[in-house]
């Protein structure tokens, strides 16, 4: 038996917690990106450290990964610049 | 330090420490992973950049289609339950329950991806084409279904993949790390739907 794998009834509360975040998104959180975007986040995070097994894999494994794709992913928010240029500095094409 | 193991007579083969300790396969299958977050996290940019220029962006979305977005999200997770159930069972050197489960992960799936098509047709039916639609910006249809496209075939081709891994270890050409490799590519499509159904479905709710 793969020790990797940790205890059943782990993979069983984390998936009732990631379903009960999906439910808060929907009845409590929405039209609200910013607090639904935090509730993604956990729930990925559930998932890659618990479904996915990083937890128990090598540390560095972890830091080759993760930040980088991070730092991608925060990167892309140079986009709003130019999304609120078309916003607010020209007529709305219609 | 690297475990040299050399196999007699011709063409050594020199085997090499596995890299982060994980079977280099492993190792693909997760840099294709951070590669295709990239993927998805540039779709989901770029949808929120045409959503956020446009003025009149539609909100189509009402009780039924958030109802039926939640149940594919609690089909989607149960499969990512089940293809970790799958792979418990393969790791324990249970062959007939690891493909059971594997194949009920392969069966809902699909219902995911039925349910993704019925709302699919459902839009069309109102008028939703790639670039235009009865309610505002003309967008809305391409960025939408491109979105929601990319993750369908992701789903589908997880499918097909799975099944054919499942075949593969029951005839014994796979064994248990290929099945666990298929699993982490399963669970990265269920995480990618977390983030869609916030920006694409939850953001686009309609008011009543």
């Amino acid at each position: 038996m793969d020790s990797n794998q940790g205890s059943i009834t782990t993979d069983i509360v984390v998936y009732a917690v990631i379903l009960l975040l999906a439910c808060a998104q929907v009845f409590v959180l929405r039209g609200h990106l910013l607090p639904m975007l935090v509730v993604a986040a956990i729930q990925a995070y559930l998932a890659v450290m618990f479904f996915m097994h990083l937890r128990t894999e090598k540390s560095t494994l972890r830091l080759a990964l993760i930040p980088v794709t991070l730092f991608v992913l925060v990167m892309m928010n140079m986009v709003w610049a130019d999304s609120y240029r078309l916003m607010h500095m020209k007529p709305f094409a219609k | 330090m690297s475990e040299a193991n050399l196999a007699a007579g011709h063409g050594a083969d020199v085997m090499e420490a596995r890299p982060f300790a994980i079977p280099s396969k492993k190792l693909v299958m997760w840099l294709f992973i951070i590669s295709d977050a990239c993927t998805f996290g540039a779709m989901l940019f770029a949808y929120g950049y045409i959503k956020n220029a446009a003025a009149d962006w539609p909100h189509p979305f009402e009780n039924s289609s958030i109802m039926n977005a939640l149940l594919m999200t609690f089909i989607l997770v149960t499969s990512s339950l089940t293809i970790l159930i799958a792979t418990r069972h393969a790791k324990g050197g249970d062959k007939s329950k690891a493909l059971m489960w594997t194949f009920i992960t392969v069966v809902l799936g699909l219902a995911f991806a039925a349910l993704h098509l019925k709302e699919w047709f459902g839009l069309i039916g109102e008028g939703v084409r790639l670039f235009q639609n009865p309610w505002g910006a003309p967008m809305f249809g391409a960025s939408f279904f491109a979105v929601t496209g990319l993750h369908l075939a992701h789903v589908v081709s997880g499918a097909i993949a799975l099944t054919v891994v499942a075949l593969g270890y029951k005839r014994g050409r796979y064994n248990s790390d290929d099945l666990e490799i298929w699993s982490l590519y399963w669970h990265f499509v269920d995480l990618v739907w977390m983030f869609v159904v916030p920006i694409v479905y939850l953001m686009n709710a309609s008011a009543g």
